[in-house]
């Protein structure tokens, strides 16, 4: 479903991505885990067109992607940001806002489509007309999944989706996102800096530091602690909290 | 560890006066603490946040704390002025909050930051509060303390804006350290480093320190004891290394909601929350 090959993106002069290459099944879930500034969100961000400056193939669907996406493009391809915050509008209800893309692509019926992306995320009716600022941080985040399912897409591209939530809540949006890739045959890629849960997530991992990908590992490796990079392992480490011998044998990847 | 009790907190209660209607954050906490390391944990809005502050009698103005007791050594911090809260605040307890974005004085740099903590309650030459601010950058774990001492907060990484949190916050050598989500908002690997600097300046100077999570894992790693708060209720008071053994239905719910590295993608176990837990 997603092939990208030998991609490199820069900020100015700031080379962020170095020879990144995934592939992703159709149906699959991939799971990309690093420390801020590591790169991962940016592969995300370039796929979706928020990247200008980047170089190299990445194939969607079979089809090559050019400096500029069209429409068609993202009703095939749909981003949940990290912070449900900051990624919905605060003067406008959730009925706007779920609204606001079936008319962009002029898909008509929206009255029982909002109804059913509301359905699908496991929200009552009630909450349609409300503001963002009256719902909690995990309702938020189930409309903002709400609002990318609306364009019936087949590709989410996850960035963080619960590491602005409670455990508890966290849990609740991971089921809901696991039972939304069976039951529609999604296609995932998702960001955590979260070893934990990508690793429940996700069946292919790649572990980044600097812009490149240093180790890729399937579920049952990461569940057996078969890394083989110090930087993966000291990643790993790290998920199994706090120990002082551990921490004194950290290195800095900088 | 003594046994000697550095605070003693009883029905401890902090209310909220808003427009609609009073929020009850804090419902009868209680708990000794002496010179060990004491882990708060719960979610957002189960009151551990206001528990800490209102130690440090940082409520907000229309907030309310009421308290059977709230000593601290012969110090009782529920009837304090103003200028008695000056001698309690930074030089007997000190507070680590969590994100130095916002706790650091932006336009101030970090060397000056920190000997005007020294300097409010120690009366030493300016030459000598250099020196030991320069010390504690380096207690800190910080390699190049000269020029971090020049440098101004948005110069520093999120780690290292940490790490410059705690040096200001010891220096004036407290006995209570409250320590806020402190590397909440750090990767994974430099939390752990944080952690591991304000563990031995703890250790090495006797201090007694409560550490305000939500993640009762890390703290539980961490800590002696965990206090697990609900809807302004302690629910379980339980030693760290017994966690396994936790008895109350929440800390297990909030246990078992954990994603784990064992490869299993089934769903994860929901927490079913019951009303009465709110009761206490």
């Amino acid at each position: 479903m997603i092939e990208i090959s030998k991609l490199n993106a820069w900020f100015d002069d700031n080379h962020v991505l170095k020879d990144v290459d995934i592939s992703v099944p159709t149906n699959g879930s991939f799971g990309l885990v690093g420390e801020s500034g590591s790169g991962k969100s940016t592969v995300l961000r370039t796929i979706t067109g928020l990247v200008d400056d980047w170089e190299g193939n990445i194939l969607v669907n079979n089809k090559e992607l050019g400096p500029k996406r069209d429409k068609t493009f993202y009703r095939l391809v749909q981003m949940v940001f990290q912070d449900p915050f900051g990624s919905l509008h605060p003067r406008h209800t959730i009925d706007r806002i779920l609204t606001e893309p079936v008319n962009i692509h002029g898909l008509g019926n929206s009255d029982a489509r909002v109804v059913e992306a509301l359905n699908q995320v496991g929200l009552d009716n009630a909450f349609r007309f409300r503001y963002p600022h009256q719902l909690s941080g995990g309702q938020r985040q189930r409309v903002a999944i709400a609002r990318a399912l609306i364009l019936e897409p087949k590709i989410l591209l996850l960035d963080e989706p619960t590491s602005a939530l409670d455990v508890s809540i966290q849990a609740e949006v991971l089921n809901l996102l696991g039972r939304l890739r069976r039951e529609l045959g999604l296609t995932y890629v998702m960001v955590s800096h979260d070893l934990a849960v990508v690793a429940h997530m996700c069946d292919d991992i790649a572990i980044m530091n600097h812009g490149r990908i240093v180790e890729r590992a399937t579920a049952t490796q990461l569940a057996d602690g078969t890394l083989e990079h110090p930087y993966s392992q000291q990643l790993y480490k790290a998920a199994g909290g706090y120990d002082r011998a551990v921490v004194d044998s950290f290195v800095d990847w900088d | 560890m003594s046994n000697e009790t550095l605070l003693s907190v009883k029905n401890l209660e902090v209310t909220f006066n808003t427009p609609k209607g009073d929020v009850h954050a804090v419902r009868g906490v209680s708990f000794d603490l002496g010179r060990e390391r004491l882990g708060i944990v719960g979610e957002s809005g189960s009151g551990k946040s206001q528990t800490g502050r209102a130690i440090l009698g940082l409520t907000a103005a229309n907030g309310k704390i009421t308290a059977d007791q709230l000593q601290f050594h012969d110090v009782d911090l529920a009837n304090l002025s103003p200028k008695q809260w000056r001698k309690v605040r930074g030089a007997r307890i000190s507070m680590i909050m969590q994100d130095p974005k916002y706790s650091l004085n932006p336009v101030m740099t970090i060397g000056d930051q920190i000997i005007e903590a020294y300097r409010e309650h120690h009366k030493v030459g300016a030459k000598e509060a250099r020196r030991r601010a320069l010390e504690m950058l380096e207690a800190v774990k910080i390699r190049d303390p000269e020029r971090v001492f020049n440098a101004y907060p948005h110069e520093a990484s999120g780690g290292m804006g940490q790490r410059v949190m705690i040096a200001m916050m010891l220096i004036p050598d407290p006995e209570l350290i409250i320590a806020d989500e402190p590397t909440s908002a750090l990767d994974v690997t430099v939390q752990l480093q944080v952690m591991a600097i304000l563990d031995d300046l703890v250790r090495d100077r006797g201090m007694a320190l409560i550490f305000i999570s939500h993640d009762l894992q890390l703290v539980s790693s961490f800590c002696d004891r965990v206090l697990v708060m609900y809807q302004g209720h302690v629910v379980e008071e339980l030693r760290a290394s017994e966690l396994h053994n936790a008895k109350h239905p929440y800390t297990k719910g909030l246990l078992n909601c954990l994603p784990k590295m064992d490869g299993d993608h089934s769903d994860l176990p929901i927490l079913e929350r019951e009303a009465s837990w709110a009761e206490g």
